[in-house]
């Protein structure tokens, strides 16, 4: 079987840091995989690489079948007009730690933006699919609300509901609940509880790991650039190989 | 260490208390002084060799109007060419492309580096440098029927605007979070796509209060095309004191015309910064 993501090799530095040293993995289609470790692990980076906002030194990632960001002639990689980038960035939708709402519109024209500005698609269509999205993160009687009205819970909520009304093949989270309040985080988790129940392909940076042991089919974790250890959720959680997977579980339990 | 639930004596009940007025002495002697300096420059003038009838007379006089028309023709004109010519440069001045970069930089350089009025004077006198201007092949004039006294002021004015208003600008893209550029291309926006959806209006919030302050100080500016006999306030009221000699008079009828527009204008910039100000709980209200 395909996976619908393929990366390979992949390594990337700012600077002096090395961020990414060789990664490969795969993710397939109904997935949902979740990346933990420290701060600094390159997990964030590597979801970036995925979505092309940020771009890999080396290595390659391959979306669907399609390399991304590169064209392949005669054994040369030649870069991507940025239009093909902008087409490649449909297969994903990406919710960030802060958010990212537009703020100066309210949360149905977030929702349409994309749809409508980028994909063309009529108006009325479209609002009916933001309404229909906007109800099953249950927050359709705030679709007239600005982001400053809402809280922190709720922007997230928008925010997943604007990826997926992309329609993409897979959404990338990128810690997207470490910006909220405690009291807040529970609702977003719900929401992509039910999102990877509903069979999306998720690929999630985080560290809620009651999350990702409930949700993931796999968990990578990652430590200084590189995957130190990757397997189903029970087995990486519980009972981990690496002594530097035990380390870390150890004192994120505390 | 607890005490249980008493609290200790020596500290009384307070919440029945007024709160006396405070007598601002300071406040009071201050305006007694401001009222009697008023007083005395208002009655200097009103002794002054200054005829109010003249002031009185030509303050609505067809010449005036006219001037205060093309006045404002022209300041609107000018900051539209110098708004859109400012967006564009400051859009080049942050693109990766190093060209642009330094095409923007090297204007914002020259036309902030020299003087506006040397500017005027250089765009009117276009005609020593090119007799004729035109596309060859296609279309030619003399430059000195084509450089009319409008046209020379709004290039003047106009391009001089665009390089102050893209700093402003430049100032207003920079203060829009990275993130909502990142949020744009995940949903598949090109650069300019994000800029003109998610970023401009965001910048515009920013830009506003000194683009009035930028506009504000067009209108004033300009009464320096009078030099190159553009027909704005100052020009028409300085073509009617040399006829009738009534120098003071006719510049008071014109900065009387200048205080109005201005005047005007400031609850005019309180509306677009309202317009702008929609999702953020700060800012307009």
């Amino acid at each position: 079987m395909r996976p619908l993501v393929a990366i390979r090799q992949v390594s990337k530095r700012f600077g002096e840091f090395q961020a990414l040293k060789q990664v490969s993995l795969d993710v397939f289609e109904g997935e949902v995989v979740c990346l933990i470790g420290q701060s600094g692990s390159g997990k964030t980076t590597l979801l970036r690489c995925v979505n092309q906002l940020a771009t890999a030194d080396s290595g390659g990632i391959w979306l669907d079948g399609e390399l991304l960001g590169f064209r392949e002639i005669d054994g040369r990689l030649h870069r991507l007009s940025e239009r093909d980038i902008a087409r490649q960035r449909l297969a994903c939708g990406m919710v960030f730690q802060r958010f990212n709402l537009f703020p100066h519109m309210t949360a149905l024209e977030n929702l349409i933006e994309g749809p409508v500005q980028v994909q063309r698609r009529a108006v009325a269509e479209a609002k009916d699919e933001a309404m229909a999205l906007l109800r099953r993160v249950g927050l359709a009687d705030k679709a007239g609300s600005y982001p400053s009205q809402l809280s922190g819970g709720q922007q997230q909520r928008v925010a997943i509901a604007r990826a997926l009304a992309m329609k993409p093949r897979l959404v990338l989270f990128d810690e997207p609940t470490s910006a909220l309040d405690p009291e807040l985080v529970g609702e977003v988790l719900s929401v992509m509880k039910e999102l990877a129940r509903s069979g999306m392909t998720m690929l999630v940076v985080t560290h809620e790991l009651g999350f990702a042991r409930e949700v993931a089919d796999r968990v990578v974790y990652m430590d200084q650039g590189v995957i130190v250890e990757s397997g189903p959720a029970a087995e990486v959680l519980r009972a981990p190989r690496e002594a530097r997977t035990k380390a870390f579980l150890a004192a994120e339990v505390g | 260490m607890s005490h249980g639930d008493a609290l200790a004596d020596g500290f009384p009940d307070l919440s029945g208390h007024t709160i006396a007025r405070q007598a601002h002495w300071g406040r009071w002697l201050a305006a007694a002084i401001i009222i009697v300096m008023l007083g005395a420059i208002g009655r200097a003038f009103a002794n002054g060799q200054i005829e109010w009838s003249y002031v009185e007379r030509f303050l609505t006089a067809p010449v005036i109007l006219r001037g205060i028309v093309n006045t404002m023709i022209m300041a609107v004109a000018a900051m539209a060419l110098g708004i859109a010519l400012g967006v564009v440069v400051a859009i080049m001045r942050l693109s990766p492309n190093p060209v642009l970069r330094s095409v923007a930089a090297g204007y914002t350089w020259l036309f902030r580096g020299t003087p506006l009025i040397l500017q005027l004077l250089l765009w009117f006198n276009l005609a020593l440098v090119f007799p004729t201007i035109g596309i060859p092949g296609l279309w030619s004039a003399r430059a000195v029927d084509v450089m009319t006294p409008f046209l020379a002021a709004l290039l003047g004015l106009g391009i001089n605007q665009g390089a102050y208003t893209s700093e402003v600008m430049r100032a207003g893209l920079l203060s829009v979070d990275i993130g909502q550029y990142e949020a744009a291309q995940a949903i598949g926006m090109g650069r300019l796509q994000a800029l003109r959806r998610i970023i401009l209006p965001q910048a515009m919030r920013v830009v506003i209060p000194p683009l009035g302050n930028e506009f504000i100080g067009l209108v004033k500016a300009t009464s320096l095309a009078s030099v190159i006999q553009y027909p704005e306030v100052l020009h028409s009221a300085e073509n009617i004191y040399y006829a009738n000699s009534r120098v003071i008079e006719l510049l008071i009828v014109a900065g009387l015309w200048y205080l109005l527009v201005v005047s005007i204008l400031t609850p005019l910039q309180m509306l677009l910064e309202r317009r702008f100000a929609r999702g953020l709980a700060r800012g307009g209200r």
